[in-house]
């Protein structure tokens, strides 16, 4: 069975919403290996009980989106924009 | 209807659906009147959303499969087996029902025709959406860059725009490669995407084609690493996946 | 306020049980498959489970060795935090008491490990006492890598998130430490029947 593995453009709504602005073409270095990925071609695994984002080199989460009570946050720990 | 596409927080808007048409024995295109829509990009997406009486939500994304100069924003569903919101999409859904969604959205796997360089694309199954809204977009502006569209189905029923694609096409040219079956005398594609016909299709990498690839993530990621393969600037390729292989 | 969309239900089917189906939950007779990442892939002759930490001597078995420790069969139900529940799910495995059996510790709390790097936590009390296995057998078949095979812990009480696919090990802790999800803001216990699916829940 296939992993189910999407990119950055599923998650490009959550986060023009929590960031006011369609990012999904911009870059981000990973705070694992420290390579660059545009937003778009991060490996999105989004059926999970929240989407996790993982950097497309080293495979390591970057970014998680949680909706919680409502409020979505964008957790961007391991991705420096 | 070929306003801007203001950026900035999406709004939750509510559509009217004006007609649900039959693709394909799984897919309908769905054509809406949205007063509130500020326009779109070919390749940009919505996000649907819907309610149940009880307040329960489920929401997915679909590709627009409308050029921005078309008279309704439209959206082609692809039913998946045991899905929420796709049986509900292609089997109840009709005109005269509300539809609410968000968008525009996705800057990146958008095509304006401003670029230059010939238009390469790649549709994997139900990728063809997103594509079909760049080709429409193309004609609509009467764009001269060439532009050639390999798309890969199972069989020619499953061929999604199938009619205007073999009559109209825009101007561009459509390769199609059914993988799985054919009519008899079929002068087409067999098989997968190979070398042969990427061989045939692809320009060279000292032509800078603007490359898109939508589709099955296996379809995307294979087709992607042969555009790099074949020395084409990964900066040229862009890509949407929408999932697993479907069969 | 969003229109209702005539005629849609969503995956809800009728009326549920409340002393089976916590609250908030809907039924399901699939078995959905979420994963935070790739599904590793780990061959069995490389395969070990450890339980180390805070324990006077870390332990630590092969597949084959797990294998040919006395296992259960076990039926219970699953609840997911994403509100599907699942009744009457058949399980083999082996109890995390008898793995516990020579294991001498203080610590308070546990977090389970997992290949790809998962990781969630648990207080002891809620492994001990028939509470939680190793499982390695579902529906009387060898357990499948996309849901957690070769073995995956079962603690069936709780959100099954807490439940870590692929798991190799338990280590013990005296501090509790969140794990993946806990991390992000999922609730640091998990209890279905109190809908602990958030922090502050």
């Amino acid at each position: 069975m296939e992993d189910f593995v999407v990119d950055g453009n599923a998650l490009a709504g959550a986060l023009q919403q929590r960031m006011g602005r369609d990012v999904t073409g911009e870059r981000g270095t990973c705070g694992h290996c420290g390579r660059a990925s545009v937003i778009a071609e991060l490996a999105v695994y989004p059926k999970a009980p929240s989407p996790v984002a993982r950097c497309p080199h080293c495979g390591d989460v970057v970014m998680v989106v949680t909706e919680i009570r409502g409020t979505v946050t964008v957790n961007l720990d391991q991705f420096a924009m | 209807m070929a306003r801007t596409a203001l950026p900035g927080r999406l709004t939750w808007q509510v559509t009217r659906v004006v007609e649900v048409t039959r693709e394909t024995s799984s897919a309908k295109t769905i054509l809406l009147d949205a007063p509130e829509w500020a326009g779109h990009r070919a390749g940009q997406h919505v996000d649907v959303r819907l309610t149940a009486e009880d307040g329960y939500q489920a929401q997915r994304s679909y590709s627009i499969a409308s050029a921005p100069e078309d008279d309704h924003l439209a959206l082609t569903v692809e039913e998946i087996d045991d899905g929420e919101v796709s049986p509900y999409l292609t089997e109840e859904l009709r005109a005269g029902d509300d539809l609410e969604l968000r968008g525009p959205i996705g800057g990146w796997f958008v095509w304006e025709g401003t670029e230059v360089g010939p238009l390469l694309l790649f549709a994997g199954g139900s990728g063809v959406v997103p594509l079909r809204a760049m080709l429409r977009h193309r004609a609509a502006t009467s764009n001269r860059t060439p532009a050639r569209l390999v798309y890969s189905a199972r069989s020619l029923d499953d061929v999604i725009y199938r009619d205007e694609l073999e009559r109209v096409a825009h101007g561009a040219e459509i390769r199609l490669a059914l993988t799985r079956s054919w009519p008899e005398g079929w002068t087409g594609h067999r098989g997968r995407v190979d070398d042969a016909l990427l061989d045939d299709v692809t320009w060279p990498p000292s032509e800078a084609p603007a490359i898109y690839i939508c589709g099955p993530t296996g379809f995307v990621e294979a087709i992607s690493r042969e555009m790099v393969a074949r020395g084409h600037d990964p900066g040229r390729v862009r890509t949407e996946r929408f999932g697993p292989t479907t069969g | 306020m969003s229109p209702i969309s005539r005629g849609f239900h969503g995956r809800r089917r009728g009326t549920v049980d409340p002393s089976r189906v916590p609250p908030g939950q809907y039924l399901t007779t699939d078995f959905p498959v979420l994963s935070a990442g790739p599904t590793p892939r780990t061959d069995l002759d490389e395969w070990s489970f450890t339980i180390d930490g805070a324990v006077d001597s870390s332990r630590s078995w092969s597949w084959s060795q797990l294998a040919a420790l006395p296992a259960e069969e076990i039926t219970k139900d699953i609840h997911c935090v994403t509100k599907w529940s699942k009744l009457d799910t058949q399980w083999r495995g082996v109890s995390v008491d008898v793995l516990f059996e020579d294991v001498t510790t203080r610590a308070g709390y546990v977090t389970a490990w997992s290949d790809g790097g998962y990781t969630t936590n648990l207080p002891i009390a809620d492994v001990r006492d028939g509470k939680a296995w190793v499982a390695y057998e579902y529906d009387g078949r060898p357990l499948s890598p996309e849901h957690g095979g070769p073995a995956r812990l079962l603690v069936p009480h709780l959100y099954f998130w807490k439940s870590a696919k692929w798991v190799r090990g338990l280590t013990l802790t005296v501090m509790d430490e969140p794990g993946f999800w806990e991390g992000y803001g999922y609730n640091n216990y998990g209890d279905p029947w109190r809908e602990q699916r958030y922090q502050g829940d």
